[in-house]
């Protein structure tokens, strides 16, 4: 495993025994940043670009995680409008960007989780989620991940990520999640 | 509307339950953890009675015509069993049946007693029930009764038996049983359980109980959520979803031994176990071709056979009585409408028209009402339907959230999930809809409420 999956391992475990015995999806709370540098730096970005030169011997170069890079600030869950599975524009980057990761390793994989809002029935939502998350593993399997590495799944309505019954909490349930496992 | 709070129900209740709680005893949980998994725990412990949720029962409504009975308290009943009270047991259960309307009356009869039929047709009553209560020397209790036609002046019958501790609940619900035959012909469902999954602080738990709601005992404890528990028709086994592993999974399960598998772990998601009438197939919902469709598995598991092919959501099967359809859900037409097709494959015919979203069916055990939930507008209320296409489909209710229908075994009442005041409750109604009785617990969400069979 590289030396950066290992950082992140060993934030996630902590976080994991801290939260004991809570059902609170933990990979939520796992937004630790994950430098993706690596030796040859083919770097991890727009953002870690070109040297802004000219600082002489303390010259420090920033590296934005906001923009671009691996995952990096993408985000991993993609929303959805109601009653919809359909894969907005403004996700594609993100789908594009782990299906390269994809691609790249093959050992990885990738478990895409489907929500609703709580609107509705059980078992009918847990149905919506499901196409939520085969939306996007469609896309990754087309952008070149092989089968074995996605599984679709869904929580329907049964793991909300905001509590409350307002479309602000609705649009944020509205979603599904990648997760690598 | 006449809401009735039996006092001495709550009081023997909470007693009964802080009680068995002292003698309650839980299987060490096992703790699973995985290098990206979430922290779990999972007990699919032995029977256990355990005091968390605790019930009230509130009967509302007047039904069109209602049996007047006295139910005496029986000789002795406070003294020999002061944790609970078995006439008040045998008076909910018949009230709650809609067909009866308790009439106050005081004690001092007993099984053997020549009550005056003059005095009782004073107060209004049409029958009366009398008993006792004995401790014997072996530590059961003998329990006797005798039921009374007021209006032809003549006993009916009546029983004796000889029941442990643990079993006086059972033999209070048998009397009503026995009451509730003699004088509707009808078999009673009193004696029959639930099974129905609770929410709270975190937790999941699927419970099995009384068919009034009291004495639930925990058969799965979970740190994550249990949908759509299905009784098998032996009433021996529970089918549910168990989201324990990050995805939905089927398992059956043991109730008396705990013992579960899963039935149902193919890639992506496995739900809305339906058990067939003879108990030897389950149809369940999979994606693992894609998309959410039915397929027939045998109770053993293996290779499921598939039972639907479009490109739509087909899902909530649930067989008709005879075992030769199946009712599902699918919005194949758009949005979700029940559907039925052959068990053995075929045609898909439409069964509701009305509303745009129609989910949940649950069919009577005489095949001919259709019980589902139907969207109004931003409401989900319970409807009935009657399936040989004659008439207008019926609201059952005025709530507006209502889920997860389910018939009694005798067809006479339907048990569902509701919310009142902020909390999931559990409701039962008359099939039109005019008695209802809350059982509301006190700490806990309940929902997905499921009827068992007969026998016990």
């Amino acid at each position: 495993m590289k030396k950066t999956m290992h950082v992140g391992l060993a934030a996630v475990m902590t976080a994991f025994v801290l939260a004991g015995c809570s059902s609170v999806p933990l990979d939520d709370k796992s937004n630790v940043p994950v430098e993706t540098r690596n030796t040859t730096g083919i770097g991890s970005g727009a953002g870690a670009g070109a040297n802004t030169g000219g600082a002489g011997q303390s010259g420090v170069t920033p590296v934005d995680l906001t923009k671009g890079g691996a995952n990096a600030g993408l985000g991993k869950i993609v929303y959805f409008d109601f009653d919809s599975y359909v894969l907005k524009d403004e996700y594609r980057p993100l789908v594009d960007s782990f299906a390269k990761s994809l691609t790249a390793d093959r050992k990885k994989k990738v478990v895409v989780e489907g929500h609703t809002d709580e609107r509705g029935g059980r078992e009918y939502n847990l149905a919506l989620g499901q196409k939520r998350a085969e939306t996007v593993t469609k896309a990754l399997a087309l952008l070149g991940a092989a089968d074995t590495q996605i599984e679709a799944v869904s929580f329907g309505k049964e793991r909300p990520a905001a509590q409350g019954s307002d479309e602000a909490a609705w649009a944020k349930n509205r979603r599904a999640e990648l997760v690598y496992r | 509307m006449i809401v009735i709070v039996p006092d001495s129900l709550t009081r023997s209740t909470m007693h009964n339950i802080r009680r068995s709680a002292q003698h309650s005893s839980v299987r060490s949980p096992g703790l699973v953890r995985t290098a990206f998994g979430s922290l779990l725990f999972v007990a699919a412990a032995l029977f256990c009675a355990k005091a968390s949720a605790q019930f009230r029962v509130e009967i509302s409504g007047v039904g069109a015509t209602q049996l007047p009975i006295a139910i005496t308290k029986f000789r002795d009943e406070d003294r020999a069993t002061p944790s609970l009270s078995i006439s008040a047991i045998v008076r909910a259960d018949l009230e709650r049946s809609g067909v009866f309307k308790g009439v106050d009356a005081p004690g001092g009869l007993d099984e053997n007693s020549q009550p005056g039929m003059t005095e009782w047709r004073g107060r209004a009553a049409d029958a009366l029930v009398a008993g006792s209560i004995t401790r014997l020397a072996d530590g059961r209790f003998d329990i006797r009764f005798k039921l009374w036609d007021v209006v032809k002046g003549t006993p009916l019958g009546g029983q004796s038996t000889a029941v442990e501790t643990g079993d006086l609940r059972l033999a209070a619900h048998r009397i009503a049983d026995y009451i509730y035959e003699k004088l509707t012909g009808e078999k009673g469902v009193f004696s029959t359980r639930i099974a129905y999954v609770t929410k709270g602080g975190g937790r999941f738990t699927l419970r099995v109980a009384d068919a009034d709601g009291e004495g639930g005992q925990v058969a799965l404890n979970s740190a994550e959520p249990i949908i759509s528990p299905a009784w098998s028709p032996d009433g021996k086994q529970l089918a549910y979803v168990s989201f324990e592993s990050q995805k939905a999974v089927v398992y059956s399960q043991d109730t008396a031994s705990g013992a579960r598998r899963a039935l149902a772990n193919f890639r992506g998601s496995n739900s809305a176990p339906a058990w067939s009438p003879d108990g030897q197939t389950l149809a369940v919902t999979l994606s693992r071709d894609g998309g959410s469709q039915l397929y027939l598995l045998s109770r053993d598991g293996g290779t499921p056979r598939r039972l639907t092919t479009s490109n739509a959501i087909d899902t909530e099967p649930a067989f008709s009585p005879d075992g030769r359809s199946i009712y599902f859900v699918s919005d194949r037409g758009g949005g979700p409408q029940i559907y039925r097709i052959p068990a053995s494959g075929g045609n898909v015919e439409r069964v509701t028209f009305g509303g745009s979203y129609n989910i949940s069916p649950a069919i009577s055990p005489d095949g001919r009402t259709l019980a589902y939930i139907s969207r109004q507008g931003s409401a989900f209320r319970l409807y009935t339907l009657d399936v040989a296409g004659n008439g207008q489909p019926q609201a059952l209710t005025d709530t507006n959230d209502d889920e997860s229908p389910s018939f009694a075994p005798n067809g006479k009442l339907i048990i569902y999930a509701s919310r009142a005041a902020g909390r999931d409750v559990l409701m039962t109604t008359t099939l039109d809809g005019k008695i209802k009785a809350r059982l509301v617990s006190t700490t806990a969400d309940v929902r997905e409420p499921v009827w068992g069979p007969y026998g016990r």
